[in-house]
């Protein structure tokens, strides 16, 4: 237990919840109960994409649904959220666990300030209101990886609410248009992690991992459909969707799977439902877990409200070691996502998209922006020879930026002898290509080893043009005949009898030159 | 004044008189000659021997650790000790030995205190005669004393002595037991609401419940986490001080210990006058129920501060009279948060049956603990569900708040320490306990101290004097959140005018009498 967790509830039709745990972060759904939380959750409707049953029937009424998400999400940090015991990927089972994680009677919850901070930073990128006073809850369910028979988490006041999330939506007919969304936040709170149970049929046992904090993110979705203008739906909860990729899956099945029911007179039940990956459809879950509303909260007695300060609300001369300092967190916090990428725009011209896969893949920014700091070369060039050629590179290999053969610097010296035409663009892929072998030569010495530089002799590529339509007599006669674009055979030809060495522009202009003649 | 204190035995030590190993063993032997009260669950004899002989090479050294070195104490069996078994009282951890020490009991142990044993108390502290856990009973060794026994023989109706013994209060009452039939000089119990100083009053002890997040709670297991406190049971208000020292103080460990600075050691003045003194008189106290004697002590008490030049004077906490009700509500959804990880799996009892997990916790659970820990699991699960949470557990938090207002209100108006009566009368016999069940005689037992509990704020049961019958009678003062050294100065003064006699067992342990006349000639040797 004990990973430290955060969650972020978020409303509409894609409420964003996450938690950040020991730590991981989790955001919660909202609870259907609160007058205000309906209110909001119809106004974000009316924006919503409207379903319709596969075949739709003249006059029939449209469907919205509605989504929220609970995202749990570790926090990065050494140790628990409530304990002093190491967080530690893939560390043998039960061996990072503290009296306090197993539940030992009399052992008291300590928070882990670390935790705190990493929540803050979290609410302020997602543009939260922190609250400045939080509390601590019990939510209490009996079952073998929940030793205390409770789970500490923050239900009535938590860490930070309120928030936004920015986000691009691929559409167009390529995915290539960015269609900007916001998704709001509703909650953002610390929680513990649970313990892993490991079932094993076999024995008829089932084995209990009390390290918790497995890493990843894990998000329930909340699901209703209704009719716009009419009250929501009843939900279902969707639990443990771990990839974006199923996480969607699972909510088009179970939208279209209410809707579907509901069309043929059935009813939608409040209930747990599971995703099977392979089937691709949701399941009810017939066990305990699959009861709603079934656990009680009560507060956490043995932790103090946590009270955060700012600027203003600083005592004075309070230790820095005992107080957590808003306005301290949001100085360190990094350049967002979203104004990074409106940088990228405005300072390079780049396409808004562009600006996306930069920022999606990790590292690729940064290795972007040595290459521009070290090239002459034009910023749309170093981004389509980033985004185009490296990252192709990466992809087919499977690489993370941080495993590249290829340095910034290479890639910096590649486009500079590419912008002062000392060699032409195939010659450079050819060079890029060269580079990934990992010999560590330069570009310039593998230009130079492979004589790869553009001919310049324009008295001998003459002389390679007129050859080269002498062989050809075919071609040169379409050529006459009116069919322009036969031309660009004759260019292939002479580059490739130059081993590409030569400017295409200029081969051009000379055959144009000698077929007017 | 007992001639037995804390504070005169450690000055023996110093001065070579009695070495922490001859304070051991004879500590020790009366351990096992008063072994029927039933006081002690596990006796650590191997443990305290150890700690004596280590003790001993300290003083030997010149390297004594300060007034707790080599003072045998007890500790409630519901404080983790590492390496010695640890119930509650409960079958549910029957067998449980703790990797590690509660702070309270690592406090005593780094200041050299020798632990002799872990006492008896009601399953998981929940009652409030000592009468409710797997081990039996604990008898109140004020049953045995010549100033009972006396008594007893003047009233023909009296003859079937054996059976007819009284209950120490609880739920510290093996604690209390211990202390009073001088098996140890200082006892921790716990005080969630009244366990220490209730069975304190019964056995004419000072018994002393420090405010809340003055001394850590981690390795107590808990009963309400939001109430509970260590508690400290001793012969005389200035050990409690000596103790208090060793215990209180910020814990990294619990959260909710404060940090501020306090005064340390506690060093109790004397009080030469108490005209600069307001003493609250709070008129909900006086209930029907109270016994006369219990009343005309506590006005007596009243009016000894008053002729001594202190103000005395009538303050209202109006609402007393929720308390019992809301303190039941609150206690009992804890209770059932707290109780939730006795599931079997890790650790304490677990049943044979294994057809599923909901059957091995459910029959765990009802195998493991008595009907009074699960009554007030049911009635806690009660309060806690949807239907009722607005109406029970939202509302008792309500109340509690009030009452913790009434207490602020009456310090407001410039009352120092408020004087009540700790319990309704003195100890009963076993048999007459028992006619009302364990919720019935715990709202009538917590009635003066619970409230204390859910304010937070320090308080403590000074014994007065002794009933009709030839039993103590304690009074309860009631001071400022964390100004418990002001509080206890004030007792100290009471009990000085007081002077509640020492209970006289030497017919029970003849020939244990040695022990006493060491010590008497101990403090005799330091009046010179």
């Amino acid at each position: 237990m004990a990973a430290p967790m955060q969650r972020w509830v978020g409303r509409g039709r894609h409420w964003t919840f996450a938690r950040v745990d020991g730590g991981s972060c989790h955001r919660r759904e909202a609870p259907t109960g609160s007058t205000s939380n309906r209110i909001r959750g119809r106004s974000s409707v009316a924006q919503q994409p409207l379903y319709t049953t596969q075949k739709p029937r003249k006059g029939e009424h449209k469907w919205a649904a509605v989504v929220g998400l609970e995202i749990h999400a570790q926090i990065s940090s050494n140790s628990k959220l409530f304990s002093g015991s190491q967080v530690r990927f893939s560390a043998p089972p039960n061996s990072l666990v503290s009296f306090f994680d197993a539940s030992l009677p009399g052992t008291l919850p300590v928070l882990n300030r670390r935790c705190v901070e990493a929540a803050v930073m979290t609410g302020l990128a997602l543009n939260c209101h922190i609250n400045k006073k939080s509390l601590f809850d019990r939510k209490h369910y009996f079952y073998a990886d929940l030793p205390a028979g409770y789970q500490i988490t923050q239900q009535r006041l938590p860490i930070a609410v309120n928030g936004s999330l920015t986000y691009g939506v691929c559409a167009g007919k390529k995915q290539s248009q960015v269609i900007p969304k916001t998704v709001r936040i509703k909650q953002i709170q610390l929680e513990q992690d649970s313990g892993k149970s490991l079932h094993d049929d076999l024995r008829s046992q089932t084995l209990i991992d009390l390290n918790r904090a497995e890493g990843q993110l894990r998000v329930d979705a909340n699901i209703s459909v209704h009719h716009p203008g009419e009250p929501l739906g009843v939900r279902t909860e969707v639990k443990n969707l771990n990839s974006i990729r199923f996480l969607a899956k699972a909510i088009d099945y179970e939208i279209q799977r209410q809707i579907n029911e509901l069309e043929n007179g059935g009813e939608i039940l409040n209930e747990t439902r599971s995703f099977h990956y392979q089937l691709g459809c949701t399941m009810s879950m017939r066990d305990k877990e699959g009861k709603q509303d079934y656990r009680w909260f009560m507060p956490e007695p043995n932790l103090p409200p946590l009270v955060l300060y700012d600027a203003t609300s600083l005592p004075a001369g309070a230790d820095p070691q005992q107080v957590i300092n808003i306005d301290q967190i949001r100085e360190t916090l990094p350049e967002l996502p979203s104004v990074t990428r409106e940088r990228l725009v405005q300072q390079y011209g780049m396409l808004l998209e562009h600006s996306f896969t930069l920022l999606n893949e990790v590292g690729l920014l940064e290795f972007f922006q040595n290459v521009i700091k070290e090239t002459r070369a034009e910023p749309k060039k170093v981004t389509s020879w980033v985004l185009n050629t490296f990252l192709g590179y990466l992809k087919q290999q499977n690489l993370a930026v941080s495993e590249s053969p290829v340095t910034p610097s290479a890639l910096a010296e590649l486009l500079d002898l590419l912008d002062s035409r000392t060699i032409s663009s195939a010659a450079a892929k050819q060079v890029f290509e060269e580079l990934w072998k990992r010999e560590g030569k330069t570009p310039g010495q593998i230009v130079s080893e492979k004589q790869l530089e553009l001919m310049e002799d324009r008295g001998a590529l003459e002389q390679l043009c007129h050859s080269m339509m002498e062989a050809h007599p075919q071609v040169v006669m379409d050529l006459k005949k009116g069919n322009p674009r036969v031309i660009n055979k004759l260019i292939g030809l002479v580059r490739k009898a130059t081993q590409n060495r030569a400017d295409p522009a200029m081969i051009k202009e000379i055959l144009e030159k000698k077929l007017s003649s | 004044q007992s001639g037995s204190s804390l504070r005169i035995v450690s000055a023996a030590l110093k001065q070579g008189q009695i070495t922490p190993t001859e304070l051991c063993q004879k500590c020790l032997s009366l351990i096992k000659k008063t072994k029927f009260l039933n006081a002690y669950i596990t006796v650590s004899e191997e443990v305290a021997l150890k700690q004596a002989e280590e003790s001993e090479k300290r003083y030997k050294n010149g390297q004594s650790l300060g007034d707790l070195d080599g003072i045998p104490v007890a500790v409630k069996d519901n404080f983790s000790t590492s390496g010695i078994e640890t119930t509650c009282a409960s079958n549910m951890l029957k067998g449980y030995i703790p990797p590690y020490n509660a702070t309270v009991v690592q406090k005593l142990l780094d200041q050299g205190a020798l632990l002799m044993g872990k006492t008896n108390l009601d399953e998981f502290a929940m009652g409030s005669g000592s009468t409710d856990g797997i081990f039996g009973p604990v008898k109140n060794p004020w049953s045995y004393s010549k100033q009972y026994r006396e008594k007893r023989k003047q009233n023909p109706h009296n003859k079937n002595e054996d059976s007819d013994w009284l209950i120490t209060g609880g739920s510290s009452g093996g604690s209390a037991a211990a202390v009073s039939a001088f098996t140890c000089y200082a006892a921790l119990g716990s005080d969630t609401g009244g366990s220490t100083r209730n069975p304190a009053a019964h056995c004419g002890l000072v018994g002393f419940k420090p405010s809340y997040g003055l001394v850590s709670r981690h390795g107590l297991i808990p009963l309400v986490n939001s109430m509970d406190v260590p508690g400290i049971l001793t012969r005389c208000v200035d050990d409690a001080a000596v103790v208090l020292g060793a215990l209180a103080g910020p814990d990294p460990k619990d959260s909710t210990t404060v940090h501020d600075p306090i005064n340390k050691p506690f060093m109790l003045p004397s009080l030469a006058d108490v005209s600069k003194l307001c003493i609250g008189i709070p008129k909900e106290y006086l209930i029907p129920e109270l016994s006369s004697e219990v009343r005309s002590l506590w006005s007596k008490a009243a009016d000894l501060f008053e002729s001594e030049g202190a103000k005395v004077l009538e303050v209202s906490l109006p609402h007393t009279s929720y308390s019992i009700v809301c303190y039941h509500v609150l206690c009992t959804t804890e209770v059932a948060s707290n109780m939730a990880r006795f599931d079997g799996l890790q650790y304490g009892h677990r049943c044979d049956i294994n057809v599923s997990t909901e059957a091995m916790y459910a029959a765990t659970r009802r195998e493991g603990f008595n009907d009074v820990v699960r009554g007030r699991i049911l009635s806690g699960n009660f309060f806690l569900l949807k239907e009722n949470y607005e109406n029970y557990f939202v509302k008792a938090q309500k109340v509690r708040r009030l009452i913790a207002n009434d207490f602020v209100n009456a310090f407001n108006s410039g009352v120092d320490v408020l004087l009540t009566p700790t319990t309704l009368s003195e100890a009963v016999p076993y048999l007459e306990f028992i006619k009302e069940d364990n919720r019935t005689r715990s709202a009538q037992d917590d009635i003066f101290t619970q409230a204390v509990n859910m304010a937070g704020l320090p308080a403590v049961s000074i014994p007065v004097a002794l009933s009709n019958q030839g039993l103590p009678i304690g009074l309860q003062f009631i001071g400022r959140a964390f100004c418990d050294q002001q509080l206890l100065t004030v007792a100290k003064w009471f009990e000085k005018q007081v002077q509640f006699p020492v209970i006289q067992l030497q017919e029970l342990m003849d020939d244990c009498s040695a022990v006493l006349e060491n010590e008497k000639s101990a403090s005799v040797s330091l009046k010179q």
